[in-house]
This record gives structure tokens, C-alpha cells and sequence, in this order.
């Protein structure tokens, strides 16, 4: 069992068990916690692939920024009386059915080549740091995107405020 | 003017009166009489100068040669036709003229006696409405009649046959205000229709054996024996049809009495001297036919005889002046045809052409007659009048001598010809008994004719005192014709004196061209075998002449000397008085068979036409479309608004349950995704999954 | 050396689960968060295969995803604020005004 092995399994179940258990809480606030902890696993699992800057911008962004403005949405909405309600759809035997069979379509798949997906193929280790790399990339290649997505995040801004604005 | 001027322009004798006519008819109304009067009078005797001309100029040719023809046109072009024998003809009927010496003898009849009688008219009808109209249609009259005369075609001589027939309808119907004379014009135009047909059909059955319709082609045709017998006698018998219509014969002459209804003028010119005389100069012009037809000969015979007893009978208990005339005219015209039954054409002509002169003579007379007695037509009411209107007693006394056939006025010579051609006919029985009819009927005909001058002019005056103080004398124009005609009674028969009393029958000879087999050398043969005379040819003639006198002593006995005793006798023997006064019920007869039944056929046809036509075609037609509109109305609402509405009714029924999908849930949209999702993915891995399938279920 | 088809797996994993979420709850809020799960599964497998194939474009297609992620979870939530001050309800069940 090697340590990468051993990190793997441990990010990994943590992963799952916290979306697992994100999806099942009554609470909201409880299931956000655990989707924190399935990030934050999911962070390491980053790591474990040799993300490092996405490592750190997962855990910033997506925990930091995203994850706080859900906490405090929970907040802002009554959950007392959703509390008491039933928490799961009528169609969620159906919902599940196909789920699993949906998963099973895609495992059936990835089973079917997974021939290819051995390991990765040995690569000599480039000298450039991840973090250089992907602002090397991310200014040079990917600039017109880059772009895009600040005007995206300047729509969603002016959105957020609008939708959520008292009208008086 | 150049040599044959007359028979150059031989298409002018039918213009004149027709453009005088035709004057009429555009300006007639304004103008005066007198101008009237000189227009057309003077064209018909514009045209007699005409015929004179062109029958002199005819005869100045050699014998052979006297056929003139001018054709005006082409008037029926109709191009190839196939005979019934199989020859290829070219058909045309001309618009064409023909002078030979029986159209001749035609015109100068038709002209002379015409003008005579428009002469006459001016006096007559002076005083009557419509003067113009009067003469405008005497002078159709005369276009037609001479067209008919003068045709070279059966065709065209069909036209003039139709003119006349229009023109006597008119001329009949002249007083038309009268019910009496309307209903005349239209029996005569009806009867004559019916031998008209007859007439067509001899027409359509000669075009479809000959191929054409030209005398002077057809001759030599018949000659050469283009048909069989059987074929000839239907011809010939369906001619005669028409001329038992037009000439007043059994069964078509009831229309003559009526006709009397007319003008006196109208009487003496259309049903005396010409029109009635069509269906004789239609015979005779068609002789060749008629002598290859002995049966149609024999049948001609029959019925001319018959007629002219028939009639003589009817006019034997007459009371109207006119009326015994008119009897007495389809008598003799029975004559005529009796005469060309046995073969004696020329002899048929002869007695029409004295015939003509008398006739009108008579009926001119009547005329004044009636004139003078201011409109009385009875002779019951009149008497005594030779003294008050001599020169109408005396010319008409001359007349009735002629037609009696007293020698040696012209009656006599054409009469006697004509019973001697009967009774010298080889042969059996038959022909003896035709001259013994003959010869009773010229009995009766001098016993009625004097029955008529006798009551008319001698005897005690029954006149009513009222018309007495009225008798007067007609004007000059009317007694200077009668004068002329009396003059032509009494010599107009010298041209046909037999040989057998010293004659040289000049008509005859003149005429003998016309009939086929007698021209030239052959009439010269018979002349011959003639030149013998046969004993009994006098011992006839005797007797003739008897009967003649004996019916005359007898008229006198019965009504001059003797004058109640007509009116026993009628008493005694009234079944046989009232039948030959009531014309044998003839027209009770005909009215009950054929005209009540004609009507009824009307009256059933129209309520056929009600009932049935418009009952099944009208009120059916529109049942039917209102039964087609209810099935369209049916179709258009349940199967193409149904079709519309079912379409909606789909749309509908699918809609049903389709929009339940529309919950409103998104998670439910959500899982339709993922649904959707699940398909492509299965869709693009299917044939891997199939494989696996199999790998796994082996 | 972990074979690049764990990481599969485990992204399809994280996958499901975000898909039931998804399906299965009634709470919005939680819902939204579940997708988050799912946007997170494919940044899984975009690193995976950035590794795999040893570019880095799977890594900035991640960042993307995540910039993507937080600008819908930003107006989600407003949504989520304005449909409760109207309705005072954050089940997705109730909110069927779209309905036939």
C-alpha cells in the first residue's frame, strides 16, 4: 500500500461519504457542513494529482466564497417549518432507479475501456511550477476565456443583486 | 331590241308584281289609291305584254327548238350526292326560268287573267279598308304563282307552291276582324299543308332515285328507265298528294267552299282561274312520271272523277251564289284530273284554260251581283234581276252556257275532249264507266249553273225592298272586264277545235312537245291514225250536247217556270236534300276524325308536358338538387367538419394526458433530463451491451 | 501509482450521488448544493485527465467550472431569496405556478 494509495482511499471515501451524507440531512445547514467537508476532500484529492494552484482556488472559491454565500442564504430563509416537512419527492424510488441505472450506463463504459485508463504515461517533471504554469497558460492560451468568464462574473454579480434586492 | 328579247328577259314577268308587292308592303299605307291602283295593276299587265312577247317570239321558233331557260343563279349548290342507284351526281338547284309551250299556255293565263281580274278589283274594292294590302298581296300572288309556272326545278316550282298557298291564306283571311274568314284562311293554309308533305316526299324520293330536281334533265332520265315502276307510282301518287291539296280533290277540298270567305276578286283569281289550276299544270309537267305509273294514272282517274260527281252534287242544293261556284270549281277541276288520268294531258290544259275564262267570268259576275244587291250573297232573296243589272245578266249568262259546254263557246271543246280521250281509251269497263260519270256530272253541271242564273236573274223578284231601291249597275272597270272575259268564253276554245269537226286543234299540236312520247315524229304518227274519225266521237258529242240542254230545260222548268216545286221536292226527299245540303257531313266528319283528335293530341301533350316534363324535368330537377345538396350539406358537415373537428378532437384527446407532464415541478423536468440522458447514453452503447448480452447468455 | 480509472470511478461516484440529490430532495437550497456536488464530480475528472494526458488545459477547464459554479450559485441563491420572500416556501414541490 503505497502512500498515494493510502491518500487516495482517504480523500476518496471521505469525498463520497460527505456527499453522501449531504444529500440525506435534514438540516440544510448540516448538509452544508458536509458538502464543505466533501470539497475540501475533494481538494485534497487535487493535491493528490499535482493541482496545487486548484487545490488552493478550490478551497478559496468554492469553500471560502460559495459555501459562505450558501450559509448565508440558509440563514436568510425560514428552515424552521421546511424542517418539519417531508424532505424527499414523491419520485424518488423512480429517481434513484434511474440514477443508479445512469451510473451504471457510464461504470459499464469507463469498465469497457478501462484498458486505457491505466496509468499515466511516465513524463519527466517540468521545471516550471503548477502555479506558473497555469498563469503562464491561462494569460497566454486561454486569455479570450478568460476574459469571458470575468464578464460572466460581473453578470452573475449584478445579477445576485438584482434577484435579491428588496423592492421598496 | 334585240331578236328574243322577251324570252331573254322571261325572269321579269315574276318581278314586276313582286316589286310592286314589295312596294307595298315598304310604302303601301301612304299612298292614295289611285296610285294603289296603277302600281300594281299596271305591273301585272306589264307582265302580260311580257308573256304575249315572249309566246310570240317562242313560236316564231321552229318546233323543236321552243324550250327557253334563264337561270338567275345558283340557289342550292349542294354538291356531290349518291343516288340510290349508286351514281354520283352533282346536285344544284337552280334559281332558273323555263319557257317552253306549256308554260306558256301558263302565263298567258296566269298574266292575262290576272290582270282582268286586278282590273275588275279597282272597282270593287274601291270602297274597302286595306287597299293596299289587298293589292299588294294579289301581286305576291302573282310572283308566286308565275315562279311556280315558270320553274325549272321542282324545287323553285315548291317555292311558288308555298307563295301561292301563303298568299291564299292571306287574301282569304282578308277580312280578318271575321272570325269566319280567319278560321277559312287557316282551314285552307292546313289542308294544303297536308298535301304539301305528299308533294315533299315525291320530291325527296325523285332527288334520291334521280339526283336532281331539273325537268329538262330529268326527262331523258325517266325515259332511259332510271326506276322501277313501283318507284315511279309512289312518286307519282305522292305528287298528287300535293295537288289534291292545292287543286281542291278528294280528300283535301274542304277548304275550297270555305275559302269563299274571301273577296269576289280573290275567289275568281286564286280559286278559279289559277291557283287551283297548280296541281293540273303540276301533273301535266310531270307527265313522264305519271306514264310510267299506270296504276297512279288509273288512280288520278278515280279520284278526278269521283270529285267532280262529289262536288256537282253538293252544288246542286246550294243556296249562296258563291258557294254553288266554288262546287262547281272543284268539279270541273275534277275534270282535269280525269283528263290527265287517261292520258289526255293537253286535253287537261285546254279545259284549265277555258275554265279559267269562265270561271271568272262567273265569279266576277257574282261579284257585281253582289255588288248591286249591296252585299247580299242568297240567292233565295233574289230574282228578277236581268233587267236591273243587264250586262252582268248577260255576261254572265254567257258564261254559264260555256261551262255547260254548249257549242260553240269554249266549254264545249275542252269538255268534250276531254270525255272523248276517256271513252276512246282501249280498254276495259273502266274507262266507259269514268265517261259516264263524266257525262252525268256535265249534266248536273248545266242544271246547277242554270239553277243559279235562273234564280238569280229570272223568275219572280224575292229581293228584300230595302236592297231593290239600291240595284244598280257596276262601274265600267267591272263590266268592261266582264265583257272582255265573256268575249274570251266564247272564243277561247276555238284554238283546240278537234280535227273531227274541221279544226286544226292548233292547241294541241302547240302543246304536244311538252308530253313525253308525243313530240315530234310520234305525235305526226298519231296524227295520222287520228286522221280517221270515229263515228262514235260525234255520237258523243251529241250526247254531250244533250245532256247539256236537257239540264238546262230542266233548271228553267224547276225555277222559272215551276218555282214551288223545288221546295217540295226538298221536303219530300229531305234525308237526301239535307244530305247533299250539309256536304255529305264531310267537314262534321273530318272535324270529329282528324281535327277534334289532333286537338286532343294537343291537350294530351300539353298535359303531358305539365305533368310529366315539367313534373319529372322541372320539379324534379329541382328535387334532385335539393336531395344532392341535403347529401353535400351531410358530407360537409360530418366528414369534412368532421375531419377538421377530429383533428381537433386528437389534438385534444393526446393533449389529455401530455400536459399532465407540465407539473410545474422542476424536479420532476429534472428527472425527465436525466431520463432523456439515460437514452442516448443506452442508445450509444448498445452495440457494446448487446455483446455483452451475448457473451454472458452463452 | 493510482491508475487514472479510480479517479474515474470516483468522480462517477460523486456523479451519482449529486444526481440523486438532484432527483431526490425538495429542499432547493439543497438541491443547488447537490449540484455543486456534480460540478465538482466533472472538475474530478477534468484534473484526472489533465494528469493523464500531462497538459494542463483539463486544470484551467477546471478553474473555469469552478468561476462558472460560484456565478450560478450566486444567482441561484438570489432566486432562492425571491421566490421565498413571495411564497415563503424553499420546497422545489410547491413551487408549481408553471403547472397545467
Amino acid at each position: 500500500m503505497s502512500l498515494d494509495q493510502i491518500f487516495f482511499y482517504f480523500f476518496g471515501g471521505i469525498a463520497i461519504l460527505g456527499a453522501v451524507l449531504t444529500v440525506t440531512r435534514r438540516n440544510p445547514v448540516h448538509s452544508a457542513v458536509f458538502l464543505i467537508t466533501a470539497l475540501l476532500a475533494t481538494a485534497g484529492i487535487f493535491l493528490l494529482q499535482r493541482a496545487e494552484f486548484l487545490f488552493a482556488a478550490q478551497i478559496i472559491l468554492y469553500v471560502g466564497g460559495i459555501m459562505v454565500l450558501f450559509i448565508f442564504v440558509i440563514m436568510l430563509v425560514d428552515i424552521d417549518v421546511a424542517l418539519r416537512r417531508v424532505q424527499f419527492t414523491r419520485q424518488r424510488w423512480v429517481a434513484l432507479l434511474l440514477a443508479l441505472v445512469l451510473g451504471a450506463q457510464v461504470a459499464l463504459a469507463l469498465w469497457m475501456g478501462r484498458a486505457g485508463f491505466r496509468l499515466p504515461p511516465a513524463r519527466p517533471a517540468s521545471t516550471e511550477g503548477n502555479t506558473e504554469l497555469i498563469g503562464r497558460v491561462l494569460f497566454q492560451s486561454y486569455m479570450l476565456p478568460f476574459e469571458i468568464a470575468s464578464i460572466l462574473l460581473l453578470v452573475a454579480l449584478v445579477g445576485a443583486v438584482m434577484m435579491a434586492k428588496r423592492k421598496t | 331590241m334585240p331578236t328574243e328579247y322577251f324570252l331573254q328577259h322571261i325572269w321579269l314577268i315574276p318581278l314586276f308584281p313582286l316589286a310592286t308587292a314589295f312596294l307595298m308592303l315598304l310604302i303601301g299605307r301612304q299612298l292614295p289609291n289611285k296610285a294603289v291602283s296603277v302600281l300594281c295593276v299596271g305591273s301585272v299587265g306589264v307582265s302580260f305584254v311580257y308573256s304575249a312577247g315572249a309566246f310570240l317570239q317562242l313560236i316564231a321558233r321552229p318546233v323543236e327548238q321552243r324550250v327557253a331557260e334563264v337561270v338567275l343563279f345558283d340557289w342550292v349548290p349542294a354538291g356531290p350526292f349518291q343516288t340510290a342507284g349508286g351514281v354520283v351526281k352533282d346536285f344544284v338547284a337552280e334559281w332558273g326560268l323555263l319557257l317552253d309551250p306549256l308554260s306558256a299556255v301558263m302565263i298567258l293565263v296566269v298574266t292575262g287573267v290576272g290582270f282582268l281580274i286586278h282590273f275588275y278589283s279597282i272597282g270593287y274594292m274601291g270602297h274597302e279598308g286595306g287597299y293596299y294590302r289587298f293589292f299588294g298581296y294579289m301581286n305576291l300572288f302573282m310572283f308566286s304563282m308565275l315562279t311556280l309556272v315558270m320553274a325549272n326545278n321542282l324545287l323553285l316550282m315548291f317555292v311558288g307552291w308555298e307563295g301561292v298557298g301563303l298568299c291564299s291564306y292571306l287574301l282569304i283571311g282578308f277580312y280578318f276582324l271575321r272570325k269566319s274568314a280567319a278560321d277559312a284562311g287557316k282551314k285552307a293554309f292546313i289542308v294544303n299543308r297536308i298535301g304539301d308533305a305528299g308533294f315533299l316526299l315525291g320530291i325527296f324520293l325523285i332527288i334520291s332515285l334521280f339526283g336532281t330536281v331539273k325537268f329538262t334533265e330529268l326527262s331523258p332520265l325517266i325515259a332511259a328507265g332510271g326506276a322501277t315502276t313501283s318507284q315511279m307510282t309512289a312518286i307519282a301518287l305522292l305528287l298528287f298528294v300535293g295537288a289534291t291539296g292545292k287543286s281542291a280533290q278528294i280528300p283535301l277540298y274542304v277548304w275550297l267552299p270555305d275559302a269563299m270567305e274571301g273577296p269576289t276578286p280573290v275567289s275568281a283569281l286564286i280559286h278559279a282561274a289559277t291557283m287551283v289550276t297548280a296541281g293540273v299544270y303540276m301533273v301535266v309537267r310531270n307527265n313522264a312520271i305519271y306514264q310510267q305509273a299506270p296504276m297512279a294514272m288509273e288512280t288520278v282517274a278515280i279520284i278526278g272523277a269521283l270529285t267532280a260527281i262529289f262536288a256537282a252534287s253538293m252544288g246542286l242544293v246550294q243556296n249562296d251564289i258563291k258557294r254553288v261556284l266554288a262546287y262547281s270549281t272543284i268539279s270541273q277541276l275534277g275534270y282535269m284530273f280525269l283528263a290527265c288520268g287517261v292520258g289526255a294531258y293537253i286535253a287537261g290544259i285546254f279545259h284549265l284554260m277555258t275554265h279559267a275564262f269562265f270561271k271568272a267570268l262567273l265569279f266576277l259576275g257574282s261579284g257585281s251581283v253582289i255588288h248591286a244587291m249591296s252585299g247580299e250573297q242568297d240567292m233565295r232573296k233574289m230574282g228578277a234581276l236581268w233587267t236591273k243589272i243587264p250586262t252582268t245578266a248577260k255576261t254572265m249568262f254567257v258564261g254559264a252556257l260555256a261551262i255547260a259546254g254548249i257549242p260553240p263557246l269554249a266549254g264545249f271543246f275542252s269538255k268534250d275532249e276531254i270525255l272523248w280521250k276517256t271513252f276512246s281509251r282501249e280498254g276495259e269497263l273502266f274507262f266507259k264507266l269514268l265517261w259516264v260519270t263524266g257525262a252525268i256530272t256535265a249534266a248536273m253541271t248545266a242544271f246547277y249553273m242554270f239553277r243559279l242564273v235562273n234564280m238569280t236573274f229570272f223568275g219572280k223578284s224575292r229581293v228584300d225592298h230595302e236592297v231593290e231601291h239600291h240595284i244598280h249597275e257596276s262601274p265600267r272597270t267591272m263590266t268592261y272586264v266582264l265583257v272582255a272575259l265573256a268575249a274570251l268564253s266564247v272564243i277561247g276554245g276555238w284554238v283546240g277545235i278537234p280535227a273531227a269537226l274541221g279544226g286544226g286543234n292548233q292547241f294541241e299540236h302547240f302543246l304536244a312537245p311538252v308530253i313525253a312520247g308525243q313530240g315530234g315524229e310520234a305525235h305526226a304518227a298519231a296524227g295520222v291514225a287520228e286522221a280517221h274519225h270515229d263515228p262514235m266521237e260525234y255520237l258523243l258529242m251529241v250526247v254531250s250536247v244533250a245532256l247539256a240542254l236537257g239540264g238546262i230545260w230542266l233548271a228553267r222548268f224547276l225555277y222559272v217556270q215551276r218555282a214551288e216545286l223545288p221546295e217540295r221536292m226538298a221536303a219530300s226527299w229531305k234525308g237526301l236534300y239535307q244530305l247533299l245540303y250539309r256536304k255529305y257531313y264531310m267537314d262534321e266528319i273530318y272535324d270529329a276524325v282528324f281535327v277534334n283528335r289532333t286537338k286532343d293530341l294537343g291537350t294530351t301533350l300539353s298535359a303531358f308536358d305539365a305533368t310529366v316534363i315539367d313534373g319529372i324535368g322541372v320539379d324534379g330537377a329541382a328535387w334532385f338538387t335539393r336531395f344532392t345538396s341535403k347529401i353535400s350539406i351531410w358530407w360537409d358537415t360530418w366528414i369534412v367538419d368532421g375531419l377538421v373537428n377530429l383533428t381537433a378532437i386528437v389534438v385534444r384527446m393526446m393533449s389529455y394526458p401530455t400536459r399532465l407532464v407540465q407539473t410545474g415541478v422542476v424536479g420532476n423536468y429534472a428527472l425527465l433530463i436525466v431520463l432523456g440522458l439515460l437514452f442516448l447514453l443506452g442508445y450509444s452503447l448498445r452495440n457494446p451491451v448487446q455483446n455483452l448480452l451475448q457473451n454472458v447468455l452463452r | 501509482m493510482i491508475p487514472t480509472s479510480h479517479y474515474l470511478f470516483l468522480s462517477l461516484m460523486m456523479l451519482t450521488v449529486g444526481i440523486i440529490g438532484v432527483l431526490t430532495r425538495r429542499n432547493v437550497i439543497i438541491i443547488l448544493m447537490s449540484i455543486e456536488l456534480i460540478l465538482n464530480a466533472v472538475n474530478i475528472n477534468l484534473v484526472a485527465f489533465s494528469r493523464h494526458f500531462g497538459t494542463v488545459d483539463g486544470q484551467i477547464f477546471a478553474l473555469f467550472v469552478i468561476t462558472a459554479a460560484a456565478a450560478e450559485a450566486a444567482v441561484g441563491l438570489g432566486i432562492i431569496i425571491a421566490f421565498f420572500r413571495n411564497r415563503e416556501t424553499v420546497l422545489a414541490d410547491e413551487m408549481d405556478l408553471l403547472k397545467w
